[in-house]
């Protein structure tokens, strides 16, 4: 009877049989990549907007606090989009007539807000309060990264939930002073042994809840 | 029936394992030609029919449960695991008779084995197959079923490894794996036969690339033998801790009913038991319709019966605990949930089920019952159906009525319930048509080495 399967399937077959363990391992691999990637998460992608309006400019020439625009930071879940009237205070006397800020005048004269595009969006079964953040310890820019120096902004972080825990779990790590919250220059994580020590003397004193309570389900999901 | 009950029955013990006459030549032949040479009997492509209109009827539940959600099946407050659940543990339970018989009694050296593990084996598979749906389904969202699995997911957490559901997971998931090499290691040198004996090139194709290169040679037999002793040394262990670990998923709850110590004993026994009805329910039909008296002699449906009668036994000693438990713990709520299995709304399916699993087997005392295979047929049935009635018991009726009389509440499954149970019924049965058409039912290898040419003075 002649052969049914050439020579060379031997190796063939040992190779995909050894092979299969490194295969699987790989694959495994390249989807936690791509789960994590700027693809999947949106990280680092600049989103354009309306109007061509830069933070860069704004924070990091101008030196205008995030709080002028963003004014519920401090007390609503949301940090707040200013009104068109916001942009209005400085631009009807100065780069009154630019056509870059065609759109915004005409927001102005009809009423109708800009519809700016959303570049942070959690998940819709996430809680998220702006306020308690700011107020126990977490700067912006831990977050949002130097948005001092961003023309076009981008999600900085990844949002993923593990990213989330990554503070929850440590905040020592992260929480700052409180008059350095909105400080763009701030560094963004505690990394030696003594700013570890002042992270935790923060944890104290501003009362951030232990792990336990900062990582059950219903902190964030509720 | 009635001239082999004459010619088999009653020196049990005298009857071979495997007709004398047979040799290896014909042992071969007469194997791999329902495989290879008889032609399909229109009775297979009926039953086959029959079993794939149902699967189609499974694939459309299931797909109607995707689209609309599990709303679709009864399951509610209080009672949120209905017959789904019901169901998975039926099926896995069913599953345990073929690694009971491939496995323990292999390393037990009990000869009978080599001519039903084949069969009991893909049964096997094919009922732990039935049975992975059921959870995933039931998850509601079953393309978020891989989270169930501890790998470095992007939410930074890990699922929860003291919840059994959790165990039940690696335990169900190890079983189909260890069983399905188990298989597949197993049936290796019958591809080679069939690779050997196929007459036209796709089929040889085929089989020869199952069949791995085998060629038969001292060292690959040296080799095989190692593995496959190595794989029922894994698989052994599983036979118990399945089903021990089902049986957490409701131990290791607090509800009346399922919080008891005798569980993981109890439901092994039972799943053996379960196991063995199905095998049976199986076997007899097929050894009379493809003739395999020589092969499946009467020993074999003996000792069947002997495993259903003791593993039946303990099934009962279980009944019985736990009514002694709810009893003689003094916790009203523990009584209550007894009196409510005799005599509340659901008390029709507990004394079925005490006349299904405990009173029916009792016949299999009988030597004559045990050499009728038409009744030893019905009693499987029965006693499938009793294991199934047992788990309604313990899901609907112990979660319908708990603590608080306030949340207490009814369960009917809904038509999409019994689609699915009904449409798995049937991917089983399909699964099972194409296995006996297209793979040799009986281990032909395994076979040859009990037949008396195979003894080996030494």
């Amino acid at each position: 009877m002649p052969q049914i399967f050439h020579h060379s399937t031997n190796a063939l077959a040992k190779t995909t049989i050894f092979g299969a363990i490194f295969i699987l391992v790989a694959a495994l691999w390249v989807a936690a990549e791509i789960s994590r990637s700027s693809w999947n998460t949106g990280q680092w992608v600049e989103i354009q907007q309306p109007v061509q309006f830069s933070h860069k400019h704004h924070t990091g020439d101008d030196g205008i606090d995030c709080r002028y625009c963003h004014t519920s930071v401090e007390t609503a879940a949301s940090a707040g989009i200013p009104s068109t009237s916001v942009c209005m205070n400085c631009h009807k006397q100065i780069w009154a007539d630019s056509p870059y800020l065609q759109p915004v005048r005409a927001s102005f004269s009809t009423g109708k807000p800009l519809e700016w595009t959303r570049v942070h969006d959690l998940p819709d079964y996430v809680y998220f309060n702006h306020s308690i953040h700011v107020n126990k310890g977490v700067g912006c820019s831990t977050c949002h990264g130097r948005v001092d120096q961003m023309p076009v902004v981008y999600q900085a972080s990844s949002l993923q939930m593990e990213w989330c825990l990554g503070c929850h779990r440590a905040p020592e790590k992260f929480v700052r002073p409180q008059d350095k919250i909105f400080d763009m220059e701030w560094r963004q994580e505690n990394k030696t042994t003594a700013e570890i020590k002042d992270g935790k003397s923060l944890v104290n004193t501003n009362h951030i809840q232990p792990a336990k309570v900062l990582t059950s389900c219903s902190t964030c999901h509720r | 029936m009635a001239d082999e009950h004459q010619s088999d029955a009653p020196h049990h013990t005298t009857v071979p394992v495997i007709d004398p006459g047979l040799t290896f030549a014909s042992v071969t032949d007469k194997i791999s030609s329902i495989v290879l040479k008889r032609k399909t009997p229109l009775a297979w492509f009926i039953g086959f029919a029959i079993s794939f209109i149902l699967f189609q009827l499974m694939m459309l539940a299931i797909t109607n449960l995707v689209f609309v959600g599990i709303g679709l099946w009864g399951v509610n407050v209080p009672v949120a695991w209905g017959i789904d659940i019901l169901n998975f543990v039926w099926w896995i339970g069913i599953g345990h008779a073929g690694t009971l018989i491939s496995a323990i009694l292999l390393l037990l050296r009990q000869q009978w084995r080599t001519s039903i593990n084949r069969f009991a084996e893909a049964m096997t598979l094919f009922a732990v197959a039935q049975a992975g749906m059921y959870p995933i389904f039931h998850l509601g969202r079953p393309w978020l079923a891989y989270w169930l699995f501890p790998y470095p997911n992007t939410m930074g957490v890990w699922p929860q490894f003291r919840s059994p559901l959790m165990w039940d997971v690696f335990a169900v998931s190890t079983y189909a794996t260890v069983s399905a090499m188990f298989w597949f290691v197993g049936l290796i040198p019958d591809f080679a036969t069939l690779r050997d004996r196929a007459q036209s090139k796709p089929f040889q194709i085929i089989y020869g690339w199952f069949a791995m290169g085998w060629r038969g040679s001292a060292r690959h037999w040296h080799r095989y033998e190692m593995a496959y002793l190595l794989l029922a040394g894994l698989a052994t262990p599983l036979v118990l801790s399945v089903h021990t670990i089902v049986s957490f998923d409701f131990a290791a709850g607090i509800i009346p009913g399922w919080h008891a110590t005798i569980f993981p004993p109890y439901f092994v026994a039972g799943a053996i038991y379960a196991g063995f009805a199905m095998v049976l329910f199986l076997t007899i039909p097929l050894r009379k319709f493809y003739g395999l008296e020589g092969f499946i002699t009467m020993r074999h449906v003996h000792n069947m019966a002997k495993v259903m009668l003791a593993t039946g036994l303990i099934v009962g000693y279980g009944y019985v605990v736990e009514a002694f438990f709810g009893w003689y713990s003094g916790n009203k709520y523990e009584r209550y949930m007894i009196w409510n299995r005799m005599h509340g709304p659901y008390a029709v399916y507990y004394w079925a089920l005490i006349l299904c699993n405990i009173i029916t087997p009792q016949f299999l005392w009988i030597k004559k019952v045990r050499s009728n295979l038409l009744l030893l047929w019905l009693i499987s049935i029965v006693v499938s159906i009793g294991m199934w009635l047992e788990r309604f018991v313990i899901v609907v009726t112990s979660l319908h009525r708990d603590f608080l009389p306030s949340s207490w509440g009814m369960y009917q499954p809904t038509q999409w319930d019994w689609a699915m149970f009904v449409g798995t019924l049937g991917f089983f049965f399909s699964l099972l048509f194409l296995f006996i058409r297209f793979l040799p039912m009986i281990s032909i290898f395994e076979m040859r080495t009990i037949l008396p040419e195979a003894e080996v003075e030494e």
